[in-house]
């Protein structure tokens, strides 16, 4: 016996498989309309071949495959294409999706076709692209391209084939049958996996619930390396990730693939298909599909064209519909409520459940969570459902996506749990739709940023390109002068030349002198410049006062302003010219002016000397009196016009200190009298 | 003809909140029985008036909410409450004493922050709390178990409730009080020497506290709640308990056995710490948080001002779910073992 896995979690439902697998797998027949989606599968829709009015066999190829991850749509019996047009389809938001549809002409009749004698022969591109051709998507619900999982580098080694027979979901019985039944096909179809991929191992992985799929299974893989594996049924453990744990004991990296950890998973009905498409050389036009519930008189399994509508398929097993009626795809945990039983059998509804009220009742109205707990012990991935739950109804993304809702594989084992019915499940679809939604919204908007941005700097770029040729080329003419000077330069003596060259040195001494010349110019220029504006706002305000216009308060302060400038533009001009003019001739009159004052000094001490004492002092009183007077008079100045406080309070000492003079002077007079 | 439209899973298990509340209450049931026996008919008579006043508490809150009263009233929760609040108080307690825990439990711990899943502490304890620390002459008063006094009868413990100024009821210290007191005398002079002991711990006390294990053990085989946070509370209590023994000095705290089996230690364990609401989430979680009650249950036992301390550790380990919680998260498949904090 092989050492079997466990995974976390998991619940046990009733399993409610017995009903349906008391008959034999049945033809369901031909349909009189087929109605064939272009996309039954993950990836890229299949392109239409064929063109509304043609004839078509059965099996011929009718919508070819459109891109790597994509496959193509084969015609499942013979008929005429009546319609290429939108379509109900199983979707969960009730779709409308594009599809060819055939009219059936009864016959049945074949397109030629041929299956490869030995496959072994076939070199590993040629079977994958049989694979690809005969469209087989993962039949086990997902629907993923067989030969885009089958396609491996050449490099990697894959360890474990993992053959998936685990049908966990209640209900469903296609696969089950499917072993019992055509064990050697599914045998077979692992060895041409096995041949492609040349794995170490090779296991079928079925629930201990299915005994009579185990024994078919193991008898048809006697001398094969095929290992079939045997474990204890839970659900989900027919989930790809689950079954890899049960199987190897090695969990998929979280947004990593199970070749990341050496693992390629088929499902079973996948690998019967592939021995069709290689052995037989038939496409994909079939598939074997569970009818079952309270709402049909017989449950059994059928052998359905791809494409029957489901009402079709319902009324063979005696469809007999309540007055509130679901009709589901897939199973009780999973499956999805179809919105029309016209929709089509398409390459992954491995089962039609039409359950009655009482068998499969309405949710409750979902009470408060209590946070007991059984989401988080049932789930199979380890989340903790319930926070998650917290955080869904409060919209909390960030913390959703770190508690990794994206890791939720949506099995609803925690709303199966939850004593309170919430819909848990749900709630993290939505979530997960909205935070799918934001982040393209983000993405787009990051987009859109960097585009803006590249933008800028390549129009930043492009001016510095402008301005660098700009400058190139006045270098370019400045050389060109240049040389050409050199040029003429060059016949005549160096003598000449010697005497030009201290003729610029000179004229680059002089340039201090044009400089100043340029001042002034520019100082005359702003003057000009100011007048003329002042002008036009004149000419604007007389224009705006009488139109009696708002703005004439606004334009007076205008003119004003540059009335003020052009004064200061003035004055400025006035200070340069007389600043000029001492320095143009600065070195006569200095020492002059030095003398004068010397000497008026000096005449004025040899004034005072001759004087008496008294006068002496009379004359120092007054001055020092009119000192006063002229202080006091430009505090009160300063004092009316709000000076600074500091210049204020300078002037207020001064006037104290000479205030104290003058007494003292006149004391000193006044002793000088008296004695 | 228009089909029903709903999204998966579409099978539901068999398991109702209100079913999940029902066995809470049966599995009370042993333990109700061992008190009533022990204490005569105060518990009983507590948890009758208590329950009416709950319900009506509840029905009150919900229409003031303007909530559909049936589908709330039916889940339950405040029964639960009533219930487990009721079994804490003393027997014979009187009427508005009982009233005020319920209301304060229903009204203020639970409706006030949105009603049964969104109370961030156990409703039963907060009542007990606010009770203890408002009125703790009447929190205190324990009637003598059988044997060391009068047993009053049906009517007397209907009048102690109802007309509690006409009772006059016989109280005595509990086996932990005398505990906690005992300052001088051996452990085994101390159980001599006070006729409320009995084999193992306190008399009537380790039968009722049998009783509770006994219905949480029928819980825990009926998987209401996980094994993690009770047996982490029994068992760091335990290891304390054994620690801090030294062999039965006066100065000890009592033996892992005596502490096991007084108070509200198997009650606590598998009724009140085991409430889902306001625990924490993961098994990991839980053990943590299980086990910090047992550190604090014994903690504020032997060194806190309070006898018994099953409500005070509780509510503090309410603070610290939320936190537990955000350390504690479990791996999930597919991910390395250690998760980087944000």
């Amino acid at each position: 016996m092989r050492k079997v896995f466990d995974f976390h979690g998991g619940i046990h439902p009733l399993e409610n498989k017995h009903q349906s697998v008391s008959l034999p797998i049945a033809d369901a027949g031909v349909p009189d309309e087929l109605v064939l989606p272009l996309s039954q599968h993950i990836g890229a829709a299949a392109k239409p071949v064929v063109a509304v009015g043609e004839r078509v066999l059965k099996g011929q190829m009718i919508a070819e495959a459109n891109g790597f991850v994509s496959v193509p749509v084969h015609a499942s019996s013979s008929g005429t294409v009546v319609a290429i047009e939108e379509r109900p389809i199983a979707h969960p938001s009730g779709h409308r999706a594009p599809c060819i549809v055939i009219a059936t002409d009864g016959r049945d009749e074949w397109v030629a076709h041929r299956g490869a004698e030995d496959y072994q022969a076939l070199d590993k591109a040629g079977l994958l692209e049989r694979i690809r051709n005969a469209g087989i998507a993962g039949m086990g619900g997902a629907g993923f391209p067989a030969a885009v999982k089958l396609s491996i580098r050449p490099d990697s080694q894959v360890q474990t084939l993992i053959i998936n027979g685990t049908e966990c979901e209640p209900y469903i019985t296609a696969d089950d049958m499917l072993m019992r039944e055509r064990a050697d096909r599914v045998i077979q179809g692992t060895l041409i996996l096995r041949h492609l991929i040349e794995p170490a191992e090779t296991l079928i992985g079925v629930e201990d619930n299915k005994p009579e799929a185990l024994a078919a299974l193991r008898a048809a893989a006697v001398d094969t390396a095929v290992e079939i594996v045997e474990f204890p049924t839970k659900y989900p453990s027919g989930g790809e990730k689950q079954l890899i744990e049960i199987l190897t004991g090695k969990q998929v990296p979280s947004g990593g693939l199970p070749l990341d950890v050496g693992v390629i998973c088929q499902n079973v009905g996948s690998a019967a298909a592939i021995f069709d498409a290689i052995v037989r050389g038939r496409p994909l036009i079939s598939r074997i599909t569970t009818v079952t519930g309270a709402g049909v008189q017989q449950a059994q399994n059928f052998e359905v064209l791809l494409g029957t509508p489901m009402n079709y398929l319902l009324a063979r097993a005696g469809y007999q519909p309540d007055a509130r009626q679901r009709v589901i795809m897939g199973g009780p945990m999973m499956g999805i409520t179809v919105p029309d039983t016209r929709v089509p059998i398409v390459k992954t509804s491995n089962c039609l459940l039409a359950p009655s009220e009482a068998e499969l009742p309405l949710p409750d109205p979902a009470q408060a969570c209590i946070r007991c707990g059984m989401c988080a012990e049932a789930c199979p991935v380890s989340l903790l459902p319930q926070q998650m739950f917290w955080f869904a109804q409060g919209k909390e993304f960030e913390k959703l996506e770190q508690h990794n809702l994206f890791d939720c594989i949506e099995c609803g084992a925690c709303s199966w749990v939850c004593p309170s019915s919430i819909p848990l499940v749900q709630y993290y679809r939505a979530s997960k739709a909205e935070i799918i939604h934001l982040r393209q919204e983000n993405e787009k908007a990051e987009h859109s940023r960097i585009r803006f941005e590249a933008r800028q700097q390549r129009l930043a770029r492009e001016e510095a390109d402008k301005e660098a040729r700009r400058a190139a080329r006045k270098q370019a003419a400045e050389d060109r002068a240049q040389a050409a000077a050199a040029g003429g330069e060059a016949v005549e003596d160096p003598i000449q030349a010697a005497i030009e060259r201290a003729r610029t040195r000179k004229a680059a001494q002089q340039l201090g002198a044009t400089s100043q010349v340029n001042e002034q110019e520019k100082l005359e220029k702003t003057v000009a410049t100011t007048r003329q504006r002042l002008g036009t706002a004149n000419a604007k305000l007389e224009q705006a006062v009488a139109d009696n216009s708002d703005l004439v308060a606004a334009l007076q302060t205008g003119v004003d302003k540059t009335r003020a400038k052009l004064e200061a533009a003035e004055r400025a001009l006035q200070d340069y010219l007389q600043a000029r003019q001492p320095a143009t001739s600065a070195a006569e009159p200095a020492p002059d002016a030095a003398q004068a004052a010397i000497a008026r000094a000096m005449a004025a001490r040899a004034q005072q000397a001759d004087l008496d004492p008294q006068d002496k002092a009379r004359k120092q009183l007054i001055s020092l009196q009119q000192r006063l007077e002229k202080t006091r008079s430009k505090l009160a100045e300063c004092r009316e016009q709000e000076e600074q406080e500091k210049v204020i309070e300078a002037l207020e000492s001064t006037v104290s200190r000479l205030d104290e003079k003058v007494r003292e002077a006149q004391q000193q007079l006044d002793s000088m009298e008296t004695s | 003809m228009a089909l029903l439209r709903i999204t998966s899973p579409h099978a539901h298990g068999s398991n109702h909140t209100s079913r999940v509340m029902q066995k809470v209450l049966v599995a009370t049931v042993p333990g109700i029985v061992v008190l009533t026996h022990f204490f005569g008919f105060g518990t009983l008579v507590n948890i009758l008036w208590g329950t009416i006043v709950a319900v009506a508490c509840e029905a009150l809150a919900l229409k003031l909410r303007r909530r559909p009263l049936g589908f709330y009233l039916k889940d339950y929760s405040a029964v639960v409450t009533a219930t487990l609040l009721c079994i804490a108080l003393p027997p014979y307690s009187p009427w508005w004493l009982i009233a005020v825990g319920i209301a304060s439990a229903i009204l203020l711990a639970k409706q006030l922050y949105g009603g049964l899943g969104y109370n961030p502490f156990n409703p039963a304890m907060a009542g007990y709390v606010i009770l203890l620390i408002s009125f703790p002459v009447q929190m205190t008063a324990w009637a003598p178990p059988r044997g060391l006094g009068d047993m009053p009868g049906l009517l007397s413990a209907l009048q102690a409730c109802f007309v509690p100024a006409s009772f006059d009821g016989v109280t005595m210290a509990t086996p932990l009080d005398l505990m906690r007191q005992n300052n001088s005398l051996l452990v085994g002079d101390l159980w001599l020497q006070n006729p409320q002991f009995g084999r193992w711990a306190g008399l009537g006390w380790e039968w009722a506290n049998l009783a509770f294990l006994a219905g949480g053990a029928w819980l825990l085989y009926q998987r209401v709640f996980s094994w993690h946070a009770p047996v982490a509370m029994l068992a760091s209590l335990t290891l304390l308990a054994a620690l801090f023994y030294d062999g039965g000095s006066s100065a000890s705290g009592g033996s892992p056995l005596f502490h096991l089996l007084s108070g509200a230690t198997m009650f606590g364990a598998f009724f009140i710490v085991t409430d889902p609401v306001t625990s924490a989430v993961s098994l990991r979680g839980r053990l943590i948080y299980g086990a910090m009650i047992g550190v604090l249950v014994y903690t504020i036992r032997v060194r806190g001002n309070y006898p018994d301390a099953v409500a005070f550790a509780v509510l503090i380990m309410n603070f610290a779910a939320p936190f537990i919680d955000h350390y504690t998260q479990p791996r999930t498949y597919g991910h390395e073992r250690k998760k980087e904090e944000p």
